[in-house]
């Protein structure tokens, strides 16, 4: 240790005792002018970060005093209409929580609240980097990662709702072992297995305790670390803009600017729960009081999350069960298990997908403007089309009634809307995504719209069309549009099965294309608008709008 | 610091795209923080404004942790506690935040800094010596000479997890018969379900039963069984009675209910959610979790939703002393499907 000079205050001396045992400054020197770029669309995954954060505090909070155990107890605590009632420890230790430990009922609602925000925070991050190609080269594994902390984030909600052993997440435990059950040949055994016997059995409160608390949130722990650890090596992506190129990263170093800015943004999501959970209940689980496999009222769901399972599970026409040599099929039931797996693979395969059919295997470090790859942000549509016509049909017995319509009805949409909604979604986001890129050729080539009134020499009215600044310029001609690459010979000069299909599906997914402006179509308009400044009648040019 | 101002190399490194020239980030404009010291000074007095809010937010949260304490065995206080809660906490916790959020918006130089990306991949050099350490530990192992060795050793690590399967065996017992039994048997009297207030069985008489009533069941001494909760998930019954003549009783069921009364079981044939809303006018089942339609009419036959199979009926009679009893237990499996559902008969004593 070649320290020059020795430390004389206290902060000195820290530093040093740090910097010799661990050598911070290292860690200083590297990620301390760690550039991020600032936009608000990349402090989504900022809020599911710091929700966990906050579900890691209040859930050890609780753990304090909840009793994972399906005992029998008869309730004699301070809420009065469960008095004398029969009930598991698990859920007599929730009403202790909620009524008799101060603040606490205040953490089992943040803890609720925190869960609920945590899985809106992830999916919007996911609809944020898919919809921009973030998952794009190189990251691609980033991206499968995020996945599977959505896939966890469920398990963990899931997993949590049950614990208090009411009667809504009893019945959600049902639902999980009649999803069991359905699966051919081993799904009774995973049901024993899972409940220790028949349901609801006295182990699966413990077990799911330990999943809970240990298991899922070590792995999604472990998930996050591998997820950031990803950002130091990628660098973050930016968008598009004046300035921004696929070899730079622009925005704030972490010490001061970004730490000051995420520090305090940790602090407002914890305020906003903090306030969520003072001023709105949730979960009251002593108004459904303890598990009994008999009552369920009208109007039951489970948390928004799980929404969409629920609601499959609501549309698909029971005749889908049937019996082969008197095995019985439930496609009923199981195929809500295929379409959560349809959906989380779909993703997980789509980056590569992607690449084959543009033969695009580039680093992408510029975010793609939604509008730029009409394609994808369709497909993304559709995609959260379906999810929503799902997640709504877990409603649908609550809109039935708020519409005065025939609940029968209401599941009979939403069936079509099953099929139709995703194609609807993908056809209209195409086309708008197409007209907006038109309208970006128009501002590039022709000047925004200024509103003021010109008076040519021969008496026409027209209206002064003026030229954007060249930074925003840019950021609506610098873009990358992808296009249909027509089937090519391999190296023995033959063009494979393989090739052809590609062919066929990136006909279909590119052919319609918004070509960005190039350099010599805005030469050309601007020799345009100078001519009719000057008073002629040529009509500008309108630009090439093709393949 | 590894980052430069990008005024510096403006130009030179910035690529071209579709013909168009880069034209390099735009000048950073002065905030008025940044060039008036009388707006600084303001700026910092909200700033501690709002860290002083904080304060005041964290004093007020512990003053009603004590203030609004409930009688020992009450919870008189406890919506206006936690709503205290909910603003003291929003108000010190979003003092800081937006305290802090300020600061950097508002005073930290908020010039936007370049970096430079590094290619992901190492360089040559890297990847040579990776791959020469790689090849020395190749050798010295001798991982690639020694095949025997090598494949032995995978062999054995293959093997090695299965005893951490084997004992998670006892996570359960195997389903044997138990899904094709239920506490319902010949003789076992129907009882109003108490719900979870424990107390005495409380039998059915068959004149009780109304038209238009439904009655909530469970099989006798539930209670005293091993697994009370167990048994209910599976014996759960719905008791109603339809004017026989609206019953399109099967010809082999006819005496199945007593005088148009009707047991049917309670767990849905879907997912198994309890089936608890009867419609008296249609005499229609409906389970409120996915909405699964039965008919009571006609043996509970689905007539709308995702169930399959109809909810299986329990036939009933009367005893000696005039109380409802079952005849025998389901004659099928309750609840949902499941892979085994017609391996073997159910139980007929």
């Amino acid at each position: 240790m070649t320290m020059t000079h020795e430390p004389t205050t206290a902060v000195g001396k820290a530093a040093n005792f740090a910097e010799t045992r661990v050598g911070a400054s290292k860690m200083v020197r590297e990620f301390g002018r760690k550039i991020f770029p600032s936009h608000w669309s990349f402090m989504l995954g900022e809020v599911a970060l710091y929700t966990f954060i906050i579900l890691v505090l209040t859930g050890t909070f609780l753990t304090f005093w909840f009793k994972p155990a399906m005992g029998h107890a008869i309730y004699e605590g301070p809420y009065v209409p469960l008095q004398g009632v029969e009930m598991s420890e698990a859920f007599e230790s929730t009403l202790a929580i909620s009524f008799e430990v101060r603040g606490g009922l205040f953490i089992r609602q943040m803890h609720h609240w925190a869960a609920l925000l945590f899985m809106v925070a992830v999916s919007v991050h996911a609809l944020r980097i898919f919809f921009t190609g973030a998952y794009r080269r190189p990251r691609e594994i980033n991206w499968m990662v995020g996945i599977a902390l959505i896939a966890l984030g469920m398990g963990a909600g899931f997993t949590g709702y049950s614990l208090p052993d009411d009667v809504l997440s009893g019945n959600g435990l049902r639902i999980i072992d009649g999803l069991l059950k359905s699966i051919p040949l081993v799904g009774t055994y995973i049901s024993f297995f899972l409940f220790g016997g028949e349901f609801p059995g006295v182990d699966i409160i413990s077990r799911l305790y330990t999943l809970h608390i240990m298991i899922v949130p070590a792995l999604i722990i472990a998930f996050i670390a591998i997820h950031l650890m990803f950002v130091v090596i990628h660098k973050h992506t930016q968008w598009p803009g004046a300035g921004h190129t696929n070899r730079n990263v622009v925005g704030e170093p972490v010490l001061p600017t970004f730490a000051a800015k995420g520090g305090g943004f940790f602090f407002m999501i914890f305020a906003l729960l903090g306030f969520l959970s003072g001023i709105f209940s949730i979960n009251a689980v002593w108004a459904y009081g303890p598990y009994d496999p008999s009552p369920v009222s009208a109007g039951t769901q489970p948390d928004w999350y799980i929404g969409w399972m629920d609601g499959y599970l609501r549309i698909v026409p029971g005749w889908l069960e049937f019996y082969v040599f008197g095995l019985p099929l439930s496609l009923n039931i199981n195929t809500a298990l295929l379409a959560a797996l349809v959906l989380f693979g779909a993703m997980a395969i789509w980056p590569f997908f992607e690449a084959w059919l543009t033969k695009d295997y580039r680093e992408h470090h510029i975010l793609d403007r939604p509008r730029n790859n009409p394609t994808r942000t369709a497909v993304g549509v559709a995609a959260v089309v379906w999810y929503a016509v799902m997640w709504a049909a877990a409603s649908g017995d609550l809109m039935a009634v708020f519409f005065h319509m025939s609940l029968n009805d209401m599941i009979y949409i939403f069936r079509i809307m099953f099929f139709l909604g995703p194609i609807l979604g993908f056809i209209i986001t195409k086309r708008i995504c197409l007209g907006l890129q038109r309208k970006d050729r128009e501002i590039v080539l022709h000047g925004y719209e200024s509103g003021e009134i010109i008076r040519l020499p021969h008496g026409e009215f027209q209206e002064r069309h003026k030229p954007l600044d060249p930074h925003k310029l840019w950021k609506l001609m610098a873009y990358e549009s992808p296009r249909y690459i027509p089937a090519e010979p391999g190296p023995d000069g033959k063009i494979s099965k393989g090739e052809k299909r590609r062919a066929t599906i990136a006909k279909y997914f590119y052919e319609d294309r918004v070509a960005p402006v190039t350099k010599e179509e805005l030469d050309a308009a601007h020799h345009d608008h100078h001519a009719l400044e000057s008073g002629s009648h040529e009509a500008g040019s309108r630009g090439s709008i093709g393949h | 610091m590894t980052s430069k101002h990008l005024t510096a190399e403006a130009g030179s490194q910035l690529e071209q795209v579709n013909g168009h020239t880069n034209p390099g980030l735009p000048e950073h404009k002065p905030r008025i923080t940044d060039s008036s010291p009388q707006a600084e000074r303001i700026t910092e007095r909200q700033i501690a404004g709002w860290f002083i809010l904080s304060m005041i937010g964290t004093i007020g949260f512990i003053v009603s942790y004590f203030l609004f304490d409930s009688e020992p065995g009450t919870y008189d206080n406890l919506r206006l506690q936690n709503t205290a809660f909910g603003i003291t906490s929003a108000a010190a916790l979003a003092g800081i935040g937006i305290g802090v959020i300020l600061w950097a918006r508002q005073l930290i130089p908020d010039a936007e800094v370049v970096e430079s990306r590094h290619d992901i991949a190492g360089s040559e050099e890297d990847q040579a010596v990776a791959v020469e350490i790689l090849n020395q530990a190749k050798e010295e192992s001798g991982i690639a000479r020694r095949p025997f060795l090598r494949n032995t050793l995978i062999a054995a690590v293959a093997l090695a997890p299965l005893p951490a399967i084997l004992v998670f065996r006892d996570l359960g017992p195997l389903p044997g018969d138990s899904l094709f039994k239920t506490l319902w048997g010949p003789g076992v009297r129907l009882c109003q379900d108490p719900g979870m207030v424990p107390e005495e069985d409380r039998y059915i008489r068959a004149e009780e039963v109304t038209i238009g009533s439904a009655f909530h069941v469970i099989p006798e001494k539930m209670h005293e069984s091993e697994h009370p909760l167990d048994e209910k998930a599976k014996a759960a019954v719905l008791l109603m009675r339809v004017d026989p003549r609206e019953l399109n009783t099967d010809p082999e069921k006819e005496d199945w209910g007593v005088d148009g009364i009707v047991a049917y079981s309670k767990i849905c044939t879907h997912v198994g959610c309890p089936v608890a809303l009867y419609e008296h006018q249609t005499h229609h089942l409906l389970c409120p979790c996915h909405q699964s339609t039965f008919d009571v009419t006609n043996h509970c036959a689905v007539i709308f939703g995702p169930a399959k199979r109809p909810l299986p009926q329990l036939p009933i009679a009367v005893d000696d002393e005039g109380y409802l009893v079952a005849q025998r237990d389901f004659p099928e499996p309750v609840g949902p499907t499941f892979w085994e559902i017609n391996m073997r008969e159910t139980s007929v004593e």
